[in-house]
């Protein structure tokens, strides 16, 4: 008798950034959005958390069910708790965001989460208030608080762009890629955000070939966002950690990239990559080729000259 | 039916009457105190002369202190000082390793099921030398079962590999800065912070949590007060679900319950709002040993855990800690509950989050002018003589944690925040002198109640080494005696009711052997406690 696969990995992601910065409002709109993903999210407090009374299942204690398969729970000051609960669940979770308090740093959620097998670290995004985020980043009491939230980021959305002047929202920027130099920078309004940005899960259907076609633009639930994406077909092997990596550079401004690639043993290979973060992993287990990639980025078209050529240098 | 107590000696902490005595009691109050003559206005009475040998103190008020001291006595007690049990028993303190894992192994011995957990509390290797506690230390004890042993501080566990197997960290690739490897690359044992310790606390038999009250606990916790002479006691974060309420209004309002307590909603799972809210609904449901409808907010970590937030220059090792609460939500607490008369208690260690919270009450009240709220910071370790002036400016009060140097000391010398500050660390001699209320407590069960070893604690000043840590904030026997009476229900804005012993007031007294102000500086720690008077009711801690 063999043992057991173990299950394969939940992404993680991490969502931080200041009071006010948007987190919940981008936690309620992925929940509104889930598209049939079961999706966990883990906030610190209910406290007025506005999950719309349509959206709610039932509610029991720390956790409410919402429609579609979504779970949200609270995890107070018990956070590993709460994930390992979470970890037991049936079904479990296709992905898992975690929402920072305020004053909380991502990268230690982030390194404490890791400490259960079943969880694999998908992104750390910050939420900045393009209004304030400078005032609360010069804050005496907050400037180191917030310096290290930004500088955990993988993604920085900054967000209410539409309440400063383009002078502010520039100067909102200039300040950041000084806190956050690796970070993609989003800018969006009442945390607009494509799903696939915040979570690449939807990516992965992107990516899907058949799937693609599908999300006729009256469907997809995106579709409207300014995001531009790309899917390649990748059919000779490659080398998939030298291509995540490639991805991962700043000059294509990717925001996420997503796919199985062949190795170069010719093995399909998982690669996930999340602004400067990237990983590769063997594939959920029935995965078949052919090798395809998403690449997602932001408000401006993905150089799909530059990544096809990648992909015929095999990395 | 009046009783009159005869004393050796009443100190009444009642600066127009200072000492008596007899002191009269009728209904659970004080109709006075002073000479038999001086009560006979009272008419009949029964002379009650049980006390004629002791002498009489009001009640001591412990202004901080956790309910969940009684709780830990279910778990083994493996700390390095001698503690009294609230069964009287006083555990010997563990003097090296090998007398921690034996007391370990004596439960282990005791238990049938081999796979059934081991939680144990209060070690502190920090008195065992360099040598760090691993695994295999506790792999002595069981193999089988999954052990745990909580720190003194709170902050850290050890496990063995049993409870690490179990949690799922018994692998290789574990990168977390509060899990150290050994050099075989899997975690020796120790496990840093609140999120690795997380992990094993249900399997090595610590409960989750208490959210539903804890009712021996409780019990528990109250023989202790007992012991120590105290007859109000605060209980500074509980979350205080209705079923916690109502378990905490059935055993504290038996005939029998011995002490007051007063139990803080902590600001946790509610919006600002949300929780004035719920604060105002539950001091409607206080009675007279529950008193209910404060708040208690956490602003900063510990010091010693390297978590509090320090001003410059920060630790010694240039860090600085951790913020557990947003500015903003605390400014919209502090003035909602100026607004609706809340009464709201502050955790701050370093100075940089004692800085917030004046900041933040001199705006809140600027946003809603209020006078005699008594908003107090607890803990303050680090506050200087500028901060006090402004508590004073701002009318707060201070409640300092002076048993601290005590058990912590020698490492702030040298590890936390260095010798001047360490000095300076729980300014009680400062806090008096610029006329800042103030209070001392133990924050049992970090370290243990007892507010005659708390004022010992404040007027030496001397570290577990014997060292003094402080000369010039060591503040004299009165004062310390004023901050364990009328100082801290002062605090809990209850010297109207306890605190002194005078007319009027709850008849709350702790029984003693010797008067504190004549054994000796040096010995108030030692003055026996023969029990306590709580609301004209006689307890014995020899039969509590």
């Amino acid at each position: 008798m063999t043992a057991p696969e173990p299950p394969a990995q939940i992404p993680l992601t991490v969502i931080g950034g200041y009071l006010g910065a948007g987190k919940t409002t981008l936690v309620n709109r992925l929940l509104r959005r889930a598209d049939g993903l079961r999706l966990a999210v883990l906030v610190n407090e209910f406290g007025d958390l506005p999950i719309d009374g349509d959206l709610i299942e039932s509610r029991d204690g720390n956790v409410i069910n919402i429609a579609g398969g979504c779970v949200c729970c609270s995890y107070g000051s018990d956070l590993m708790a709460a994930l390992m609960d979470l970890d037991k669940r049936d079904p479990r979770p296709d992905h898992l965001l975690v929402e920072a308090s305020g004053v909380a740093l991502p990268a230690a959620i982030a390194q404490s989460a890791s400490l259960i097998a079943g969880y694999a670290l998908d992104a750390i995004v910050v939420l900045a208030d393009a209004e304030t985020v400078r005032a609360k980043g010069a804050d005496p009491y907050l400037a180191d608080t917030i310096a290290g939230q930004l500088a955990s980021a993988d993604i920085v959305v900054l967000n209410k762009v539409d309440l400063v002047p383009d002078s502010g929202r520039a100067a909102a920027r200039d300040w950041l890629s000084a806190r956050a130099p690796h970070a993609r920078v989003l800018e969006t309004v009442e945390a607009e955000l494509p799903l696939a940005a915040v979570l690449g899960s939807g990516a992965e259907r992107l990516a899907t070939p058949e799937s693609h076609h599908d999300h006729a633009h009256d469907h997809h639930p995106d579709h409207h966002l300014d995001h531009q994406a790309a899917v390649f077909t990748v059919d000779a092997p490659v080398d998939a950690e030298a291509l995540a990596a490639a991805l991962a550079g700043a000059e294509l401004d990717l925001v996420r990239a997503k796919g199985f690639v062949p190795g170069r043993d010719g093995r399909l290979r998982a690669l996930h990559v999340v602004g400067r973060r990237w990983r590769v992993a063997d594939p959920p287990p029935g995965t078949r080729g052919p090798g395809r990639l998403v690449c997602i980025r932001f408000a401006a078209a993905v150089d799909t000259a530059a990544i096809e050529r990648l992909i015929a240098a095999g990395g | 039916m009046t009783t009159v107590f005869r004393a050796k000696r009443i100190l009444t902490m009642n600066p127009s009457n200072p000492e008596a005595t007899h002191v009269a009691v009728r209904d659970g109050r004080i109709l006075g105190a002073g000479s038999l003559d001086d009560l006979a206005v009272w008419g009949p009475h029964t002379l009650d002369e049980r006390f004629a040998d002791k002498v009489l103190m009001p009640g001591l008020v412990e202004g901080h202190s956790h309910t969940m001291e009684g709780t830990f006595w279910r778990y083994v007690y493996c700390g390095y000082f001698d503690r009294m049990a609230p069964d009287g028993r006083i555990w010997p303190g563990c003097a090296a390793i090998a007398d921690v894992i034996a007391r370990l192994s004596e439960r282990d011995g005791a238990l049938e099921d081999p796979a059934a957990p081991i939680a144990g509390w209060a070690v502190d290797p920090l008195y065992y030398g360099d040598r760090r506690l691993v695994r295999a230390d506790f792999d002595q004890v069981s193999t089988t079962r999954p052990i745990g042993v909580l720190h003194a501080s709170g902050h850290i566990m050890n496990v063995n590999s049993k409870a690490l197997e179990m949690a799922g960290l018994l692998r290789p690739g574990i990168d977390h800065p509060g899990v150290p490897l050994g050099e075989d690359g899997l975690p020796t044992g120790e496990l840093q912070g609140p999120d690795p310790m997380m992990m094993v606390n249900t399997l090595v038999g610590f409960d989750r949590d208490m959210l539903a009250g804890d009712e021996t606990g409780l019990r528990q916790f109250a023989r202790l007060c007992v012991r120590t002479g105290v007859t109000t006691a605060a209980d500074l974060a509980s979350l205080l679900p209705d079923e916690a309420v109502a378990m905490m209004a059935r055993v504290t309002g038996e005939d029998d319950f011995p002490t007051r307590i007063v139990s803080l909603r902590r600001f946790h799972g509610l919006t600002p709002a949300q929780l004035i809210e719920r604060a105002v609904e539950l001091k409607g449901q206080s009675t007279d040993r529950l008193r209910l409808g404060k708040v208690k907010i956490v602003s900063d970590g510990s010091v010693q855990g390297f978590t509090s937030r320090i001003r410059w220059p920060h630790y010694v090792n240039g860090k600085n800690g951790l913020w557990y609460i947003t500015p903003d939500e605390l400014r919209e607490i502090y003035t909602l509950a100026l607004a609706q008369d809340v009464h709201i208690h502050t955790h701050t260690n370093g100075d940089e989050a004692t800085a917030l919270v004046l900041d933040t009450m001199e705006q809140a009240l600027r946003a809603s002018p209020a006078f005699d709220h008594r908003f107090t910071i607890q803990h303050c370790q680090l506050a200087d003589a500028a901060q006090f002036r402004r508590m004073k400016a701002l009318g707060m009060c201070a409640n300092l944690f002076a048993n601290h140097h005590y058990f912590y000391g020698e490492q702030h010398l040298t590890k936390t925040v260095g010798p001047e500050r360490a000095r300076r660390m729980n300014a009680c001699a400062t806090a008096l002198r610029e006329g800042v209320p103030m209070a001392i407590h133990s924050d049992a069960p970090v370290t243990p109640l007892g507010p005659l070893f708390t004022a010992w604690c404040a007027v030496n000043r001397l570290t577990a080494k014997g060292k003094v840590l402080g000369a010039h904030e060591r503040i004299s026997v009165d004062e310390a005696l004023r901050a364990i009476t009328i100082g801290a229900a002062y605090t809990l804005k209850l010297d109207g009711e306890v605190g002194s012993i005078e007319a009027g007031k709850r008849a709350d007294f702790a029984v003693l052997d010797d008067d504190p102000r004549e054994v000796g500086r040096e010995n108030l720690k030692d003055v026996g406690v023969w029990g306590v008077v709580q609301g004209g009711r006689v307890f014995a801690a020899a039969d509590i």
